[in-house]
């Protein structure tokens, strides 16, 4: 008996420990925060302008996105062509892109230099700008359509084919399917995908702090860096962290009724067979869909490689430095979320309780700006908060990486512990050699993911790092930021393109260790 | 001597209920109705369900302690063997469930494993190995494990009938060595036929006291009348 309590307990007590942790960063922090707030100045006309500018863009970016992936992700379900896959797979990449690097890739094509504004000026026309509003809403929806086109087409997708048989056989048109079968689905899809979405733009910051900025262009996050880098002003940078709080809260509360899909699944290599979509026009609309969103995605992607290829070989030394020390960063954080990940993963699968791994995941409306602004104020009378930028970084890295950890760890654990769970336990397996041989190998695909994903969030985070770090200890993203300030094109398109090579270089490798030989 | 008392567990809809002794070195084929409880009873033994009421392997009372501190084996329906180890490293956990297994311990797999008729096969993967194999790597770990009791979860389901005769009969034949008391779910009263001494019905949320085999398929009652359907 008393090992099996004892190994309840461990499973348990590492696991709150774990949450316990989780919670202290993500609410912690947001103590030290209102503690200062307290001496603050009122919430002045900036700040109004900040607040709104946030709710706006992150509104029309959710929606833009939203809207857009309704007809490509229709297109994507009911068309087989060939790089069908490729594309499929493409739409996942931005999810792990380093926003900088994507930054960038706008910029060389809607940029007052870029591809768009040199076709204009060819045929007479002004040259568009890309910063500001329009801007930010612009790489918010680069971002998130392909998100969202995934999630619309696995609902398309989840529509089981007899009902599109059933439907043909009934002699149903194109408008009549949407009317019975697409529309119902949508109404179901869009309100979470719209929400992920909104939370995600809420607290984007590096796409502000690239793109944005002025009066009529900043978020609140911005407004708080500006408020700590700038002025100086602790108690102001608080105040803006608690409105920061307050609102990724109240969209939290309202997503929490609201079905968050997932945007991982499988099984999106496959189309529909359609009777109703193969008139000519239907088919050339589709592909025109198609063409418009890949070259949406791949042009500026491209472009990094054009650009930054002839600036590779005379890149400045701190570009490596940068490098080397973002890896660091980056290797650290992948270690740090799965030590949160697990015990929280364990626990949450032990206790049978959603609530647990629900509580874990929480840190998707935490904005990274606010949990540093709370370190900083915490650890600044105790000591210099910029020597310890790097660990700093790390650790926010992890917890930003969470709730995508948990949600692949979550499932893949439970459907372990259901298959052998059993038989580990009537052979006395608890504790370490539970973790060491039944865990961690069956787990192998799903850690790899995690491990990837949180390397490659990690290595093209632009958050905390912003906030923390001196002049001589950059990361890589921040580096290529100040590249960019600096108006060093050519470099910042050398370093973007190591960044991203590196982002997915190590997305792949650690992916691909979770699967080769993976017993199955 | 396995004691059954007032054994009872409540799954909302439905309950099982159960007052028998099993006596030491039996062998038991349990049988019923599919969904009658034959699994839940087993699972009760072995300490996967909670249920209140007596379990005692002679005078050492079972209830509350862990699946495996209580003197019994199992061999499940399924998933017996983790795919990511060695046919050696899965029949090495009877012996020490963090698999750190000295020279002398693994020279005791290696005899386990050829007494099951697998000489050599140790290295293999599950993957690798046909579903006889499997079953047989299975046993040699229970036999390793040197429990008094073991109970079998209708574990050759997945094999055709000669192959299942053939490992029914080394079932027998391990139980008889080491004079371990079995209890076995089966759907097949062939099987009972086969291996059992005697029999526990299971139905209507009852499992009845055994029977002596010969006996019960002579004069069924009417619950094993409705399950064989005569």
């Amino acid at each position: 008996m008393a090992r099996g309590v004892l190994a309840v307990t461990r499973t348990t007590g590492a696991g709150a420990a774990a949450l316990a942790l989780v919670l202290l960063l993500a609410f912690g922090t947001l103590i030290a925060v209102a503690l200062r707030a307290e001496g603050a100045g009122a919430f002045g006309v900036a700040d109004w302008a900040a607040l709104r500018f946030t709710v706006v863009q992150a509104t029309l970016s959710a929606a833009l996105s939203v809207a857009l992936a309704v007809p490509v992700g229709r297109a994507l379900a009911r068309r087989q062509f060939r790089g069908r896959a490729a594309l499929v797979m493409l739409l996942g990449a931005p999810f792990i892109l380093p926003v900088i690097v994507a930054v960038f890739g706008l910029i060389s094509v809607f940029g007052r230099s870029g591809l768009v504004s040199q076709a204009l000026l060819a045929f007479g026309f002004e040259p568009i700008s890309i910063y500001g509003f329009h801007g930010v809403v612009l790489a918010h929806v680069f971002f998130n359509l392909p998100l969202a086109t995934r999630l619309v087409l696995q609902g398309w997708l989840a529509i089981p084919a007899e009902r599109f048989r059933l439907a043909a056989s009934l002699g149903f048109t194109s408008h009549d399917i949407a009317q019975q079968l697409e529309r119902p689905m949508l109404r179901e899809v869009l309100p979470g995908a719209f929400l992920v979405i909104f939370l995600l733009c809420l607290t984007s910051f590096a796409v502000a702090l690239a793109l944005g900025g002025g009066p009529r262009a900043t978020t609140i996050e911005l407004a708080i860096y500006q408020a700590f880098r700038l002025d100086f002003d602790l108690g102001k940078a608080a105040l803006l962290a608690l409105v920061q709080f307050a609102l990724g809260a109240a969209v939290a509360l309202v997503a929490l009724r609201v079905a968050l899909p997932s945007g991982f699944g499988a099984g999106l290599d496959r189309a529909v067979t359609r009777w109703d979509a193969n008139t000519p026009a239907l088919r050339a609309l589709d592909a025109m869909l198609i063409t418009l969103a890949t070259l949406f995605l791949v042009l500026p992607l491209a472009m990094i490689a054009v650009d930054g290829l002839p600036a590779l070989a005379t890149l400045p030394s701190s570009v490596f430095t940068a490098t080397a020390r973002s890896v660091g960063v980056a290797l650290v954080s992948v270690l740090l979320t799965l030590a949160l990940a697990l015990p929280i993963a364990a626990w949450s699968v032990k206790a049978a309780s959603k609530l647990i791994d629900g509580i874990g995941s929480l840190t998707i409306a935490a904005s990274p700006l606010v949990i540093g602004t709370g370190l900083f104020i915490i650890l600044f009378p105790v000591t210099d908060p910029f020597a310890l930028a790097l660990p700093v970084t790390a650790l926010v890295n992890a917890l930003m990486s969470l709730p995508f950890a948990l949600r692949a760890l979550v499932p893949a654990l439970g459907q372990v512990e259901a298959d052998y769970g059993r038989l580990a336990g009537s052979l006395g397996m608890t504790g370490m050699a539970r973790l060491r041989l039944l865990w961690l190998p069956r787990l192998r695909r799903p850690l790899g993911f995690t491990m990837g994903l949180s390397a490659a969030l990690s290595m093209g985070d632009l958050g905390v790092i912003a906030l923390f770090a001196s002049p001589d200890t950059p990361t890589l993203p921040l580096q290529i930021y100040r590249l960019l300030s600096a108006y060093r094109m050519d470099d910042a398109a050398g370093a973007a393109l190591v960044l991203l090579a590196i982002s997915l270089a190590l997305f792949w490798a650690f992916d691909r260790g979770g699967r080769v030989n993976a017993d199955a | 001597m396995l004691t059954l008392e007032n054994l009872h567990v409540d799954l909302g809809e439905f309950t099982l209920d159960a007052t028998l002794t099993v006596g030491t070195g039996r062998k038991v084929a349990i049988l019923g109705p599919s969904g009658a409880g034959k699994s839940t009873l087993l699972a009760a033994i072995a300490g996967f369900q909670p249920a209140t009421g007596r379990i005692a392997w002679n005078d050492d009372s079972l209830a509350g302690r862990a699946p495996a501190d209580r003197p019994i084996t199992t061999i499940f329906q399924d998933n017996n063997l983790f795919p990511h180890l060695t046919a050696a490293q899965n029949v090495g956990l009877g012996l020490r469930p963090d698999l750190r297994l000295t020279k002398a311990d693994e020279t005791q797999v290696e005899e386990a494993l050829a007494r099951v008729g697998l000489d050599g096969l140790g290295p293999r993967k599950p993957a690798r190995l046909s579903g006889g194999q499997a079953a047989r790597v299975a046993l040699a770990r229970a036999l390793l494990r040197h429990k008094p009791v073991m109970l079998l979860d209708e574990p050759f389901g997945a094999l055709g009938p000669a192959l299942r005769d053939e490992m029914l009969g080394l079932v027998r034949d391990l139980a008889d060595e080491t004079g371990a008391t079995l209890l076995m779910v089966s759907h097949e009263p062939e099987d009972a036929r086969t291996i059992a001494d005697e029999v526990i019905l299971v139905a209507d949320g009852r499992a009845h006291a055994p029977v002596p085999t010969a006996e019960i398929f002579a004069n069924p009652p009417e619950a094993l009348r409705d399950y064989l359907g005569r």
